[in-house]
């Protein structure tokens, strides 16, 4: 290895074949370079996918009431469940460690909503100040429900930018435009913008003045929360599950209902969903590693390729230099030596070009589904020693087989 | 210098078995050079390749410089080629991306001489083939005679006990058959012991010893008046 003769002869050797020793280190480079796009690839497909499914706050929990379907305590079954104002204080104060934010939501029904004379038919909501964070609404102009708003019974609105788009098309914009619910003045205040359209066709109002104005009294349609974030995904999960229990029994108490009546009050997690869609993305990394592998057996059988040529082209000059005096090991070791050499800087090149293309280009691609492509350094590395290794594995064959041909044979080869 | 006692050998050609070699009896003095001829499938190209240990014999003492040469495993072949023996092909089987120093200097590579003694060597010998202004050339640069004493060089390098030649002159024109004769008789004169394989009559008469080989066996071995090549050089 720190033999400098040896060395030498290498240098001698690549310098005065030149072709050869571009097109194998040509081979080996393409085939690492596109092995890292497509790694860096299958990363930004993950990047983007994790990017459009972050919708709802991952860590939310939503409660809403159901029909009682088991007898309990003497109370018979059929009895439908009505959430309280008390079950959203009791339930935030009892459970206040666990929570990070919390909003009833009250639908307004049977109410009309107009703008002028045009009638609207998009539904009404009250909610809390935190419930934007909860929906994961961005305003687009204007502000969201404050705190104050909820003790002030304020008769504002905030709408979302697919009613402002169908409705408002006539003024500049509906910020501080009126529209009636029930024939009560509301002003717009605010403008948010969803992921989806759907989500967007909601007014809400604050929660006070949706119980207050419309009669609803202390009754209450939902229970959102969200969960503090976790130290991993996994505790996440388990700090979900164990509050989504703890809540459901404190209010299975409160309603005198039977733990073990499902029908009665539900609650639903978002990590539930957030599970399917990890489970997703780990679908896509293993799809992406398995075409990465299938490259990388493809970079390997090109590589074994050229090495099988190069030492088929080299035989006359094996026999040459057996005939010298040359020992059949020092003849492998040279064929190694420069082999591994070769794939070791053409390697590396492929993987410098690579990285650095993903580097300048990827923050700028910008698909659906694909977003800032990127690839693991040490994964990148170690796909280069596996070629390294399998070259000189690839090759070390044909050159043993060579060194030991007789060396009459090996002279009159053509 | 060469003792070759009852040397044997065939080739197994699936159920036949081909008697190549006969019971071969013969040895070569230092300072000798040597014709050995006969016609295709004479066995003489078997000889050679024994005597050169690139193949082995079945039976028989082969014993060069003293030492005997047998049980041969690849290593200890190269071991005793690259101290003991110069080879001269018909084809010159130089390495073609190598010039015509580097060549020469091949067989010293192995020697382990250091770089530096190896170029001075390798320069010495080609000055001494008259191809020292060629030395940086390319084998395809050279014309058949050129790539033919540069060969002569290589095998001269190592400072081999014997030369080997196997049909030196066989891909050449007289003309220049008749200068590579010319430079091995001068070889010769220095002390060098020297085996020509040869089926040219003319090539042979060079020789200052005829070995007639017929069918495996030695049919006819005498000394002969030298004929020398320089008088058809000009």
């Amino acid at each position: 290895m720190f033999d400098i003769e040896r060395w030498q002869e290498i240098f001698d050797t690549i310098r005065k074949n030149k072709l050869r020793t571009f097109l194998t280190g040509l081979s080996v480079a393409s085939g690492i370079f596109i092995l890292v796009i497509l790694l860096g690839f299958g990363q930004g497909f993950r990047n983007g996918i994790a990017n459009e499914f972050a919708q709802d706050a991952a860590t939310s929990v939503w409660v809403w009431p159901g029909t009682t379907t088991k007898e309990y305590k003497g109370l018979n079954p059929g009895r439908n469940i009505e959430l309280r104002n008390s079950d959203y204080e009791f339930s935030a104060e009892l459970l206040k460690d666990d929570i990070e934010l919390k909003s009833p939501r009250i639908f307004v029904r049977n109410v009309a909503v107009n703008y002028g004379n045009e009638a609207l038919v998009y539904g009404v909501q009250g909610v809390s100040y935190q419930f934007q964070q909860i929906e994961n609404a961005k305003m687009s102009e204007g502000r969201f429900i404050s705190y104050q708003d909820e003790v002030n019974t304020a008769k504002v609105a905030v709408i979302g930018n697919k009613i402002a788009k169908d409705v408002f098309h006539e003024v500049e914009t509906p910020m501080g435009e009126f529209i009636e619910i029930s024939g009560i003045p509301f002003k717009i205040i605010g403008l948010f913008g969803e992921t989806e359209d759907r989500e967007e066709e909601r007014i809400f109002i604050p929660k006070s003045t949706a119980q207050r104005v419309f009669n609803g009294g202390d009754r209450v349609n939902n229970l959102a929360y969200t969960l503090p974030m976790a130290e991993n995904f996994d505790e996440a999960v388990a700090n979900s599950i164990r509050f989504k229990s703890n809540l459901l029994s404190y209010l299975q108490q409160a309603h005198t209902v039977a733990p073990d009546d499902t029908n009665a009050i539900f609650v639903w997690s978002a990590l539930e969903e957030a599970k399917r869609f990890y489970s997703l993305t780990d679908n896509i990394k293993l799809f992406f590693w398995f075409v990465g592998i299938c490259t990388i057996i493809a970079g390997v059988v090109g590589v074994s390729n050229i090495m099988l040529i190069v030492v088929r082209e080299r035989t006359k000059e094996i026999g040459i230099r057996k005939a010298l005096g040359a020992k059949p090991w020092s003849i492998v070791g040279m064929i190694l030596h420069e082999s591994i050499f070769i794939t070791a800087i053409s390697g590396f090149t492929g993987l410098i070009l690579s990285m650095a293309l993903l580097e300048i280009a990827g923050p700028h691609i910008e698909v659906d589904y694909v977003m800032n492509p990127s690839v693991n350094f040490p994964v990148a590395v170690s796909t280069v020693f596996v070629l390294i290794l399998a070259g000189a594995i690839a090759g070390f064959f044909p050159a043993w087989r060579a060194a030991n041909i007789h060396t009459i044979d090996a002279l009159r080869d053509e | 210098m060469i003792e070759i006692k009852e040397l044997h050998k065939s080739y197994k050609m699936g159920a036949n078995s081909l008697h190549v070699l006969k019971g071969l009896n013969f040895s070569i003095k230092e300072g000798e050079l040597v014709a050995i001829m006969g016609s295709s499938g004479s066995g003489k190209s078997t000889l050679l390749n024994i005597l050169g240990m690139l193949d082995e014999a079945d039976t028989g003492d082969y014993t060069l410089d003293g030492v005997p040469i047998k049980n041969l495993n690849e290593t200890k072949a190269a071991k005793y080629r690259n101290k003991f023996l110069g080879f001269i092909f018909q084809s010159f089987n130089l390495i073609n991306y190598k010039s015509a120093m580097e060549n020469v200097a091949l067989p010293l590579y192995y020697q382990k001489v250091p770089r530096k003694q190896r170029e001075e060597k390798a320069l010495k010998y080609l000055t001494q083939v008259g191809l020292k202004e060629w030395a940086e050339h390319l084998p395809n640069e050279l014309s058949g005679g050129q790539k033919q004493r540069v060969a002569i060089a290589r095998a001269m390098a190592a400072e081999p006990k014997v030369l080997l030649a196997d049909e030196p002159t066989g891909a050449l024109d007289s003309k220049t058959s008749y200068e590579v004769m010319d430079l091995i008789q001068n070889i010769n004169d220095q002390g060098n012991t020297i085996l020509v394989v040869t089926h040219e009559e003319d090539i042979a008469q060079m020789c200052k010893r005829i070995v007639h080989l017929k069918d495996g066996v030695i049919v006819e071995d005498k000394k002969v008046e030298q004929v020398r090549a320089a008088q058809y050089v000009q």
